[in-house]
């Protein structure tokens, strides 16, 4: 990406993600297993992330944008590509080193039911990711911690020794929350934190969220499916289509000027909670359904279902600009 | 419009280990000939149990409808046996279901799902009933129909698969389809294609649509009445226009708060219902809402407030007068929708 953006207000640049690719490997046979075709879940996603703001991703179930958020964190190892995070790129770090670099970095997962351990309270579960990275000096220090971290979430600190089938699902995202936070990392990828929630919880944790990116100065990877949440606590957003980023442009710009048919699909496609509005749009309905990433189309990888769809989009593949002001796209329509 | 539905005080309980669920706790609504109502309700609000009850889907025990009348075409579904109710189940009331992965027979094709119900209901020939299993696949726009019907539920995709579960529920012409959450599980983009699917197969075969969401979005352009229940409970209920533009209850108030609109500037902060979603264990004496609710008074805590008219076409439950509160409070910038 060009070094001409300077960051949302003038702060540097945490993170930076060129062409990265994740492909997971089709193989057949039983003993020589030979490698047929690949997945290409992510394949060539460059972005960059500056402290303090708020990136959201959006796109369908199967475009890659989970995956995008994990190997970012190397809980998959890139098949390619660079991730630069504070200086260093972790697609080259090992072991102790990307092990210590992890502190910096964490995780918030989709499933508040799945992703904390049944048979460990709150307090372990929170405290665990201090004793893996040796946080504190004594157990009574690391206690103190966690009962703090739980106050930070808004959870009483009394609740350390409950377990987790004792809360409901708001309260247990929020022990996700906590855990994220033990470690003091600059950096956390929120992996659709609250599409498993209840629509009055949702908003809950969403101001937890921006409460706590304006106390710590955190950075947040936002990874979610409902456009409207991610227009509210984004300040850009980016498109995944299949495996790659079709736009990507500051939050009120996407959402003024979108540039990407995709894009402008996605957001007709949004119900707004008005039947005046809602009888007067003209929607953009999509025919059919996203390609296999084990056989994306030659050319565009929207060509299937676009539109707008020119000669061109089945033959060549569109290159991923600036349009100005930061507001990426690859489209032909543009160029 | 003459009316084709009528549920009067139906309860539904379930009795299990930890105590009495109060599922549903006396609900009354009808629905008319060729309408959509929706029924807005978050998880454990009763909204599922409550149009299962209908057609006695409910697992009996732990479930037991304890009271209430459903009458439907001149007969009381809930008086109805076994046999009677199933020659109305599938075949004039009809249901989708919310997850299509986990509603079709894996191990069965589409075409023999979608034969059962016209073989059983009415008595088709094996020949018959395939010519209408393509036909009923080609009017919810699924490609190559004939060719599909031997594909099983696997080859499908989630949007492919829910066009299939609305094309068994159509297969008898019914005159009442109950949506359960039928879009929860798929994406925006093909949540658009179903959307527009139902509201084209209404008009076209002139049937009244229950539709269950948690959704306030998808509700406001495609029903004409509005039920949002919560604990079991229906706390409000009006003409779709009227229940955006001027909630009555507290509850409705809130959950329009709290939603991000795409379509408004940035919100300073969202207004979220604080506390959590009531026990269902326990018999609400007072007003179920009464512990979340900003505008609660004494009297929320002393008796349990009824469904009564605040308007014409509009029903509330709540003490409160809250008619002077704005929907979008404090929004600087606004921007129409393009």
């Amino acid at each position: 990406m060009s070094a001409a953006t300077n960051g949302v207000n003038g702060k540097g640049k945490l993170l930076e993600v060129n062409d990265l690719k994740m492909h997971f490997p089709i193989t057949k046979g039983i003993v020589f297993q030979r490698q047929v075709g690949a997945i290409k879940a992510v394949d060539g996603v460059s972005f960059d992330l500056y402290s303090g703001e708020t990136l959201g991703l959006v796109g369908e179930s199967g475009c890659g944008k989970s995956t995008t958020g994990r190997a970012i964190l190397q809980l998959y190892r890139p098949t390619d590509g660079q991730v630069v995070f504070e200086g260093k790129d972790l697609v080259q770090t090992k072991g102790e080193e990307l092990r210590r670099m992890r502190r910096r970095m964490q995780m918030i997962f989709q499933d508040p039911y799945a992703s904390l351990n049944p048979r460990m309270t709150v307090g372990s579960i929170v405290g665990e990711p201090l004793d893996v990275h040796g946080i504190g000096s004594s157990r009574k220090e690391r206690q103190e911690r966690v009962q703090e971290l739980l106050k930070i979430v808004g959870l009483n600190p009394y609740f350390v020794n409950r377990y987790p089938h004792e809360f409901s699902g708001g309260q247990r995202q929020r022990i996700g929350v906590a855990r994220a936070l033990a470690v003091n990392p600059s950096f956390i990828v929120a992996d659709e934190p609250i599409s498993a929630l209840d629509v009055s919880i949702q908003a809950q944790v969403i101001n937890l969220m921006e409460d706590l990116q304006e106390e710590l100065g955190l950075t947040y990877l936002f990874i979610a499916h409902d456009l409207s949440v991610v227009r509210h606590i984004s300040d850009r957003i980016a498109v995944m289509y299949l495996g790659k980023i079709v736009e990507l442009a500051d939050r009120d710009e996407l959402y003024r000027n979108p540039m990407h048919p995709y894009t402008q699909a996605l957001l007709s496609a949004v119900p707004i909670p008005d039947p005046k509005i809602e009888n007067q749009r003209k929607r953009i309905i999509l025919e059919g359904d996203v390609p296999s990433p084990a056989n994306p189309p030659k050319g565009c990888n929207f060509c299937t279902r676009c539109p707008r769809v020119m000669d061109i989009c089945r033959e060549q593949e569109p290159t991923f600009k600036d349009y100005g002001d930061g507001h990426y796209a690859a489209c032909f329509l543009h160029e | 419009m003459p009316k084709l539905l009528e549920v009067k005080n139906l309860k539904t309980q379930f009795f299990t280990q930890d105590g009495v669920v109060h599922a549903v706790n006396g609900i009354s609504y009808i629905v008319n000939e060729g309408e959509t109502v929706a029924i807005v309700g978050e998880s454990g609000s009763g909204k599922s149990v409550g149009v299962m009850s209908l057609i006695r889907l409910i697992p009996q025990p732990p479930g037991k409808i304890v009271d209430g009348e459903v009458w439907f075409d001149g007969q009381d579904l809930l008086k109805l046996s076994e046999d009677e109710l199933r020659r109305v189940r599938g075949n004039r009331i009809a249901m989708i279901f919310q997850d299509p992965m986990t509603s079709l027979n894996p191990v069965l094709t589409i075409g023999r799902q979608i034969t059962e119900a016209l073989e059983l209901h009415l008595n088709m020939s094996r020949e018959q009933s395939r010519k209408r299993a393509v036909e009923l696949l080609e009017l919810v726009g699924i490609p190559g129909a004939a060719s599909r019907l031997d594909d099983y539920p696997h080859q499908f995709s989630g949007g492919m698969r829910q066009r299939v579960m609305i094309a068994m529920g159509l297969s008898c012409n019914p005159q009442l389809l109950i949506a359960d959450e039928p879009t929860t599980a798929l994406d925006v983009t093909i949540q658009a294609q179903i959307v527009d699917l139902v509201n084209r197969l209404k008009d076209e075969l002139g049937m009244a649509i229950i539709w269950i969401t948690h959704d306030l979005g998808v509700v406001a352009g495609m029903a004409q009445r509005v039920i949002v229940m919560y604990s079991g409970f229906i706390v409000e209920e009006a003409h779709v226009d009227e229940i955006y533009a001027q909630p009555r209850h507290p509850y409705t108030l809130g959950l329009l708060r709290s939603i991000p609109r795409l379509d408004l500037g940035r919100q300073k902060r969202l207004v979220p219902i604080e506390g959590l979603p009531p026990d269902l264990l326990e018999a609400p004496s007072h007003c179920p809402f009464a512990p979340r609710c900003s505008f609660a008074v004494d009297k929320c805590w002393e008796a349990n407030p009824p469904l009564e008219p605040v308007g014409p076409n509009h029903k509330a439950a709540c003490w409160v007068d809250i008619s002077g509160v704005k929907v979008i409070a404090d929004v600087k910038e606004t921007e129409v929708a393009a």
